[in-house]
């Protein structure tokens, strides 16, 4: 089945897996058997060898459907792209066919109650091959059966691999969130844990390992945030197109064509910038990660401003129980925060921008 | 301080190529071809990575996981030892 005809598949179904508090089980077995987790890994580890441009379609239009079917996509994404970056031979044939097959589900386990933005000042420690700590907000972390947690050694920053079923590990399932509600978010606390893997030297932890998890995190968010906006932009049309009031369609109304203009405009800018981005990584070009994080920044406000827009336009069917643009709209605000705040992300855009960035 | 390499006609072009991605990402901080950029403080961990992405694209080459040494990338002149060694082991 190809992601377009799945996604549609199971939209009708996406305000019931947020009002439950999870996508199913099944949902979850089914998007891994379709092939679109870690679908841009090599096939030689059971990927597909997407390109940045296909990951990014998978992502809009998961993202325009329920943002926790796109957040499966994007952790699973990040975890087996630290492991192809950084793994060694035997790390990258232990762990890749079972991310890409789904047969193990991977949480990235990063933030902490005292690290959120800056992760360098995580305090969860690795000693003797042991993991000791507690993680914030994992993504998918209630059914992970690894975790990619970041930790320190000696004072420096080192990434691993965490085996979900060891003894010591406990998972608390995070529910009533804001949004992202179906994406199985827990918090996850390591005590005395045996690692499974060590991913690169200490020292390169954060900047190189997980790093590399974050930008693909930024990327699939951005993609997943543009076809939010896609989607909030699409169903507002067919809203005010439906819809009458004392005889005269929402569409006729200039307050309201001129809401939509804007946000046409938020729509179309979020898939340049993410269009962009793309077309960096696809040339390995190293100012990728920069416009990535340029393109996750300027996605997520546009889909957070076109949500905002499209529940004020539907009235008071955007915010009833349900409401698709309502969800979205919630999600979209998680979205500002996750891979980079607004206010992070800001830092390092001007930083590029005295560079020249352009 | 002391200079980890002597003037090198192999090395002087690759000096130059990394220094352009310095004078370009770090344009307030001139560097030396020794000085430590990771010891200064000037690289936060998103320049370390696009430093990686940067070397694997000028020159051609694969940064692997067993490259991954600090000495390898701390000043220009190591990197461009070590880009040496990768271009040669290549050959």
């Amino acid at each position: 089945m190809d992601h377009v005809t799945f996604a549609e598949s199971v939209r009708a179904d996406a305000a019931e897996w947020d009002r439950e508090g999870g996508v199913p089980t099944e949902v979850v077995r089914a998007v891994a058997v379709a092939g679109f987790l870690a679908a841009d890994v090599p096939a030689r580890y059971g990927g597909r060898g997407w390109s940045p441009t296909e990951v990014g379609r998978l992502c809009a239009d998961f993202g325009g459907v329920c943002g926790a079917l796109r957040g499966l996509v994007t952790v699973q994404g990040m975890v087996a792209a630290a492991v192809l970056r950084w793994g060694d031979a035997g790390q990258r044939d232990r762990w890749l066919p079972a991310l890409t097959s789904g047969e193990v589900l991977s949480g990235f386990a990063a933030t902490e109650a005292g690290a959120g933005s800056d992760l360098a000042s995580v305090s969860t420690a690795l000693d003797a091959g042991r993991v000791r700590g507690r993680k914030l907000w994992v993504t998918f972390g209630a059914v992970a059966d690894v975790f990619l947690v970041l930790a320190t050694q000696d004072g420096r920053p080192v990434a691993v691999l965490v085996d979900a079923r060891q003894p010591g590990v406990s998972v608390e399932p995070v529910t009533g969130q804001l949004g992202m509600r179906a994406a199985r978010i827990a918090h996850v606390r390591f005590d005395d844990v045996p690692v499974a893997e060590v991913l690169a030297p200490p020292g390169f932890g954060l900047s190189h390992v997980v790093g590399t998890a974050l930008d693909h995190g930024r990327f699939t968010v951005a993609w997943g945030c543009a076809g939010l906006a896609r989607a909030c932009l699409d169903l507002t049309v067919a809203h005010v197109a439906a819809r009458t009031q004392g005889g005269t369609a929402l569409s006729a109304h200039q307050s309201v064509r001129a809401v939509l203009g804007r946000c046409l405009v938020e729509t179309r800018a979020a898939w340049q910038l993410c269009a962009h981005a793309t077309a960096l990584r696809e040339n390995g070009d190293p100012e990728a990660l920069a416009e990535t994080v340029l393109a996750k920044y300027g996605a997520a406000r546009a889909a957070s401003v076109v949500a905002e827009h499209a529940v004020r336009l539907h009235g008071a069917a955007g915010i009833a129980p349900d409401s698709a643009v309502g969800r979205f709209h919630r999600d979209a605000a998680v979205m500002r925060i996750i891979e980079g705040a607004d206010e992070v992300a800001e830092q390092h855009l001007g930083g590029y921008a005295l560079r020249g960035g352009s | 301080m002391a200079s980890d390499f002597g003037v090198d006609d192999d090395l002087g072009p690759i000096v130059e190529r990394i220094r352009a991605f310095f004078a370009s990402a770090l344009p307030e901080s001139p560097l030396e071809p020794d000085q430590d950029y990771f010891a200064l403080g000037l690289v936060n961990s998103l320049l370390a990575l696009e430093l990686v992405t940067y070397v694997e694209k000028s020159f051609t080459i694969r940064v692997d996981v067993e490259d991954l040494d600090l000495d390898n990338f701390r000043t220009m002149n190591r990197i461009a030892a070590f880009v040496r060694g990768k271009l040669a082991a290549a050959r």
